[in-house]
């Protein structure tokens, strides 16, 4: 069986040929190690970095930025969405810090983005801004 | 009223402005950034989705994150950053930029600069500007506002959008939009292929089953109050609607991504000569514009694909702003970039021979072209060569030359792309 893909690792958009049967696979067209990798994961089950916002408690940052620390099934996509718009982040996070350890059941976390004491200084009118 | 005196401002601290303002630091400038809104960072606030970094850093990060890489920079640097300030006038006197700000702090004040780094990016084109018919209900949206209103309001602007043109931004809003529990019902294209990248056309449409209709186009809007509906309509090889291909599609929101333009509505005073093809300044490949002492980087200069490219352009920007202003700079002798056979467009136009060192060349080709080489030569002698197995308009290509390969007397240099 052969496969047609596109790799979205980076914008170079390689074009890849994956030809599979049974357990042997082998990957074509890509220019770096990474295709090669990406095909045999999108054959068995296609993963994403989701990226997305989570409520917060901060008037002067509403939403903050997140992304898992790596990817999800594809499949788990608009559960994730569903856990993530429960959730509300009370404490002012940087980017990196933990916003969920374990995003549905994937164990996978989520991380923050965003820099919200940014938005604290503004609201203060401080210095740094002129 | 000359204010406060700065060796180099820079107008913008979106990526491009942050990298300026941190190259003239670096190359031992005082310098002061300038930035209407309350944080900096630009459109990248915005950009929440992931794959900025990659040539920076080799990693995958979303907007904010690329950003704050050069925002805390700027914190451990020092760097004046003015906030919630609005340029409200541009002079260029004898030795000096005198520049008129506006905040709320110290209501409006002045300030010079020995060299100014324009880096003010690029607007979105709207919906007057495609030539879309009907009343103007509310719905229709730039893919831009509609990406601004989710992810920094919180606000859903629909629940049934079509989306008009697949540049990246339309694409990603497309997924966005799927995510955030809108349906999104097609994406329609007037030319013959998709202008975002082909890993977007993947990552955004197929996973989500969004249908993606070329050479379509959408041609009339319903609705006087609210958006009701759209027409949408194919077209020939020449982008004319073909009759009878018209078709109805009831939706709330039409959003568009049909093409970015350069801002430099400040420069305009000035009389910097601008680029028709690009949209920004002419400059040379230390992105001197024809004004001395002022610099363009960034979507100011032309629109770009990749965020890692437009921190390259600050940086060289930034820094030979600072050798300017500190006296550090050569008389410049310059001669013109030519584009020849399918180039779109060059950045730069034309190169100061007398800097030396090396020079990026910027292009983007005027049509998709399979197997092509690109030449650089110059007096008939060709200099450099590159081959790509496919060069199309909407990935822009990156050349180092080094200019020690100029043979002497240059007179030109033509950058000729072929099939």
């Amino acid at each position: 069986m052969e496969k047609m893909l596109v790799c979205i690792q980076c914008p170079q958009g390689c074009k890849l040929v994956v030809s599979y049967s049974g357990e042997q696979v082998t990957v074509t067209g890509n220019k770096c190690p990474r295709g090669a990798g990406y095909a045999k994961q999108e054959l068995i089950n296609p993963c994403r970095t989701l990226t997305t916002t989570v409520k917060t408690a901060f008037v002067d940052f509403p939403l903050l930025p997140v992304r898992t620390l790596g990817e999800i099934p594809l499949k788990k996509v608009f559960g994730a969405m569903g856990e993530i718009s429960r959730l509300l982040v009370k404490k002012r996070l940087r980017p990196g810090d933990l916003v969920l350890e374990n995003l549905s059941g994937t164990h996978v976390p989520l991380i923050a983005t965003d820099d919200m004491t940014m938005g604290e200084q503004n609201v203060k009118g401080s210095e740094i801004c002129g | 009223m000359s204010g406060a005196k700065w060796d180099v401002a820079v107008i913008g601290a979106g990526p491009a402005g942050l990298a300026a303002a941190i190259a003239a630091d670096k190359a031992g400038a005082r310098v002061c950034l300038v930035e209407r809104e309350s944080r900096p960072g630009g459109i990248l606030k915005q950009c929440i989705h992931d794959g900025f970094g990659l040539v920076r850093y080799s990693q995958k990060l979303s907007g904010p994150e690329y950003a704050w890489r050069d925002i805390q920079q700027i914190k451990e640097r020092g760097i004046k950053l003015f906030t919630d300030t609005f340029l409200l006038g541009l002079e260029r006197g004898k030795e000096r930029f005198a520049l008129t700000l506006q905040n709320s702090k110290q209501a409006v004040f002045p300030i010079a600069a020995k060299a100014l780094v324009a880096a003010t990016g690029c607007r979105e084109r709207t919906a007057r500007q495609v030539f879309i018919h009907g009343q103007r209900p509310a719905g229709v949206y730039t893919a831009g506002t509609v990406q601004r209103l989710i992810n920094i309001g919180g606000h859903l602007p629909g629940k049934n959008c079509v989306i008009l043109g697949s540049g990246d931004i339309g694409l990603i809003m497309a997924r966005r939009l799927t995510l955030e529990g809108a349906k999104v019902l097609g994406v329609y294209e007037i030319k013959p292929e998709p202008s975002g990248l082909t890993r977007n056309i993947v990552q955004c449409l197929e996973d989500y089953n969004i249908p993606l209709h070329l050479s379509t186009t959408v041609s009339k809007v319903h609705g006087s109050e609210r958006t009701e509906g759209v027409s949408i309509c194919r077209v020939d090889e020449k982008l004319r609607p073909l009759p009878g291909s018209e078709e109805y599609v009831p939706c709330d929101t039409l959003v568009l991504s049909v093409g970015l333009i350069p801002e430099n509505d400040m420069l305009l005073p000035l009389g910097t000569e601008i680029d028709p093809r690009t949209g920004g300044p002419v400059v040379d490949q230390l992105l001197a514009t024809t004004l001395a002492g002022l610099y363009s980087c960034g979507n100011a200069l032309h629109v770009n694909d990749l965020v890692d490219y437009v921190s390259e352009s600050g940086e060289i920007a930034g820094s030979a702003a600072a050798r300017s202003a500190l006296g550090k700079q050569n008389c410049p002798r310059h001669v013109p970039v030519i584009p020849r056979g399918d180039i779109h467009y060059v950045v730069p136009q034309k190169l100061d021979i007398a800097a030396g060192g090396q020079g990026i060349i910027y292009f983007r080709a005027a049509r998709t072209l399979a197997d092509a080489s690109v030449e650089i030569s110059a007096g008939g002698q060709a200099l450099q060569q590159k081959k790509y197995p496919a060069v199309r308009p909407p990935e822009m290509e990156r050349i180092v030359l080094d200019l020690a390969l100029l043979p002497p007397g240059t007179k030109e240099l033509s950058l000729n792309l072929r099939g």
